[in-house]
């Protein structure tokens, strides 16, 4: 609005305004742009879902208020629990490996010179490929024989083959290895980059005082890199809470099957909104899994920050 | 200046139209994305529009999985199609969110349709309205490999007719290593695909029980027939051994790969498997119980008029409903896509009936039916979780049984509401 304001009256108003007052009026001008796009394409659609979720809309009928209806039906469903604790197995089981794996390979890597582009490139495609092409070829490898790599390997040793996907105890790390691998290439790169900006004059002087690397590792190093880790850590968590992709593609024909025991909180809105067009319902399923992220990033904020 | 041209452009464009508008009616027709399906409308629509000039037909196709989305969302909106396709389970919710129109019963007279189309119809028929007719129908029949019949002994042009020799060639040609592993099934076992309906429709039937009563409102299949169709099939994969859900992913994967001899699916699986080269596939109806009773499950997508055509464009539209469900039309697309005709005369020529790949679908239809789906995704589900109870959690088949009806007829009475 103010954009279009200005060249009319630009000969009276824009000379009374002082410095200051020009430059705070160029900033909002410019930062007008990403706020009216962030409000009518992100926040007006999230308002529009809290909104929705008090209501029995199904698409085909005109909306009508129910309440909190849709929440009470969450809390006595019982797939919503199963879904509720696929999606904290995702996190506490795909956060740590991850970053642990991750950090291991970057500390390393750094001090590797050979080759040292080409391999962190090597861990680095994984991120670059489609999570769908990705998942359609781990699906493959999952496969009893005669065509699953994995199993035509186990047979191979003489170990009974494992059903993997098609198993309710296994299926999920099944599906989590995929994705810890395609994530691995960018926390790596991060945590290089954090690595790197640790000034050399704390390991030098440690050196000097004939410190182990160990205690290296855990007085100087570890501390010095608290903000990526923090950082690692949120977008991590934040990316396992609403893993899709992988779940969705890997048990193709059964998604989030067998018996939903690898069904995350994401998957189980999507089929609630466009399989069975409950998007009142569905809505409250987003509303909980919003407050869950908010919920789940400002403890991790506070935690890792303060101490 | 230029935002007058602007609107003098406008104006042109409008008048431009209203003067198309006045000589010509132009309807809008939508169905989803699948190729043969787009080329046979086409062909349609072309011939429909050389047999009446004035009338043209504007074909519109969105990908399936949003397709119902669009649907709902643009007539609501008062927009969208004039002519719609709809799975025949969709008529409840379209009906709920008064998106289809009854099929006016001048152009459409009931004793006609009755007399005319196979008794599946009756599924578009709400209140005393038919809402729909199709083009075409689908039913099940089991494809076998020539080859590994051939292979294992067994007569490749004397597929199994009942469920007992059925279980005899899975047996027969099923392949296994020296741990036991199958690596080449004899029947797939796919619950996500087609198996669900067998089980359903054909193997309750057969054990002398009905999956549901009371217009397919009230689950039945919690019952002793329900219980023997259900160890009948997990036995397959337990007992016989003969096939292992998930073997090569999907059973039509299986089948196609030439790694299962056997496989129960419909006639949209017909295109997919005549791209086989390496070997001979051929298809007989569905095995019958011992006392020669069979059973069939047929389904369809119908095309409906939608609630706002009124005026000329409905004049229109039912014309062009009325061609796309003609004899005519019915033989095109049984070309084009090799999806049955829905009309007997179309369908039950002696040409059609002799051929080997239509026959045992079209003598299917005959004695098929066709389930009333509230929620299809969701009610299949509750099927393939009863499989996989009992085949990946070893539940006892009768609690899966119970656990089944009980969760389905929670869906059903959920979208009675």
């Amino acid at each position: 609005m103010t954009a279009t304001a200005l060249p009319v009256k630009s000969g009276r108003v824009l000379d009374r305004l002082s410095l200051r007052q020009k430059r705070v009026l160029w900033a909002w001008t410019f930062l007008a742009v990403p706020i009216v796009f962030y409000g009518a394409i992100r926040f007006w659609p999230t308002l529009e879902a809290f909104a929705l979720s008090f209501t029995n809309w199904n698409l085909l009928r005109p909306a009508a208020f129910v309440g909190l209806e849709n929440y009470k039906r969450l809390l006595v469903d019982p797939l919503f629990w199963q879904v509720f604790r696929n999606t904290f197995l995702y996190l506490i089981i795909g956060t740590p490996v991850s970053l642990v794996i991750s950090f291991v390979i970057a500390y390393y890597l750094d001090r590797v010179r050979f080759m040292h582009g080409f391999i962190r490139a090597l861990y680095f495609i994984p991120f670059l490929t489609t999570a769908v092409a990705m998942a359609w070829v781990w699906r493959w490898f999952y496969q009893p024989v005669p065509i699953g790599v994995f199993n035509a390997a186990l047979t191979w040793f003489g170990i009974p083959q494992q059903p993997f996907l098609r198993s309710t105890t296994q299926a999920l790390p099944a599906i989590l290895a995929p994705a810890v691998w395609a994530g691995l290439g960018f926390q790596v790169i991060i945590f290089i980059a954090g690595l790197r900006a640790i000034p050399t004059s704390y390991y030098e002087a440690a050196r000097i005082d004939g410190v182990s690397e160990f205690t290296i590792l855990r007085r100087i190093t570890l501390p010095l890199l608290k903000p990526t880790i923090v950082f690692l850590v949120v977008f991590s968590s934040i990316g396992f809470l609403r893993i899709f992709d992988q779940v969705y593609n890997m048990n193709f024909n059964d998604p989030g099957g067998p018996l939903n025991t690898t069904k995350p909180i994401v998957l189980m809105i999507y089929q609630t909104a466009f399989k069975s067009l409950d998007m009142g319902y569905a809505a409250a399923q987003t509303v909980v899994l919003f407050m869950i992220l908010l919920a789940v990033s400002l403890i991790q904020l506070r935690i890792l920050k303060d101490r | 200046m230029r935002f007058k041209k602007m609107i003098a452009g406008l104006a042109f464009g409008v008048s431009v139209l209203a003067a198309n508008a006045a000589s010509a009616v132009e309807i809008e027709y939508w169905q989803y994305v699948f190729e043969s399906r787009v080329k046979a409308m086409d062909q349609l629509i072309q011939k429909f529009q050389a047999a009446n000039p004035g009338i043209t037909v504007k074909h519109t196709t969105f990908p399936y999985a949003e397709y119902q989305t669009k649907v709902a969302a643009s007539v609501t909106a008062g927009q969208g199609p004039d002519v719609v396709q709809l799975f025949y389970g969709w008529v409840d919710g379209f009906l709920a969110g008064k998106l289809i129109q009854p099929l006016p019963k001048d152009a459409f007279p009931h004793d006609k349709i009755e007399a005319e189309f196979f008794p599946i119809v009756s599924a578009m028929k709400r209140n005393g309205e038919y809402y729909g007719l199709p083009t075409a129908v689908r039913s099940l029949a089991l494809f076998y490999n020539k080859k590994a019949f051939q292979a294992a002994g067994l007569d490749p042009n004397k597929p199994p007719q009942t469920l007992e020799e059925f279980v005899a060639a899975a047996e027969k040609t099923v392949k296994r290593d020296s741990a036991g592993n199958i690596t080449s099934a004899g029947v797939t076992l796919d619950m996500a695909g087609q198996d669900h309906q067998w089980w359903r429709e054909v193997l309750v039937r057969q054990n002398g029980g009905v999956p549901y009563t009371d217009n397919d409102r009230k689950v039945a299949y919690d019952s002793e027939a329900g219980l023997k169709a259900l160890q009948f099939y997990v036995d397959l994969q337990t007992k016989q051994k003969v096939g292992l859900a998930g073997f090569m992913d999907e059973g039509q994967a299986a089948f196609k790969a030439g790694l299962a001899a056997m496989t129960i699916d419909g006639t949209f699986r017909l295109g997919a498997f005549s791209s086989i080269k390496a070997f001979e596939w051929g298809v007989t109806e569905l095995p019958a119980d011992a006392k020669g009773m069979r059973s069939n499950y047929a389904s369809y997508f119908a095309n409906a008029i939608s609630s706002k055509v009124q005026g000329e464009k409905l004049e229109a539209s039912k014309k062009f409903l009325a061609y796309i469900s003609s004899p005519e039309a019915m033989d095109i697309w049984l070309k084009a896509v090799g999806e049955l005709p829905a009309r007997r005369s179309a369908a039950m020529t002696q040409e059609n009936l002799s051929n080997p790949i239509y026959g045992p679908f079209l003598k299917g239809l005959e004695y098929a039916h066709t389930t009333m789906f509230v929620d299809e995704a969701a009610q299949r589900q509750t099927a393939i979780d009863m499989v996989n109870r009992v085949l990946i959690q070893k539940q006892d088949p009768k609690a899966s049984l119970a656990e089944a009806a009980k969760t389905e007829q929670a869906i059903i009475d959920r979208a009675a509401k």
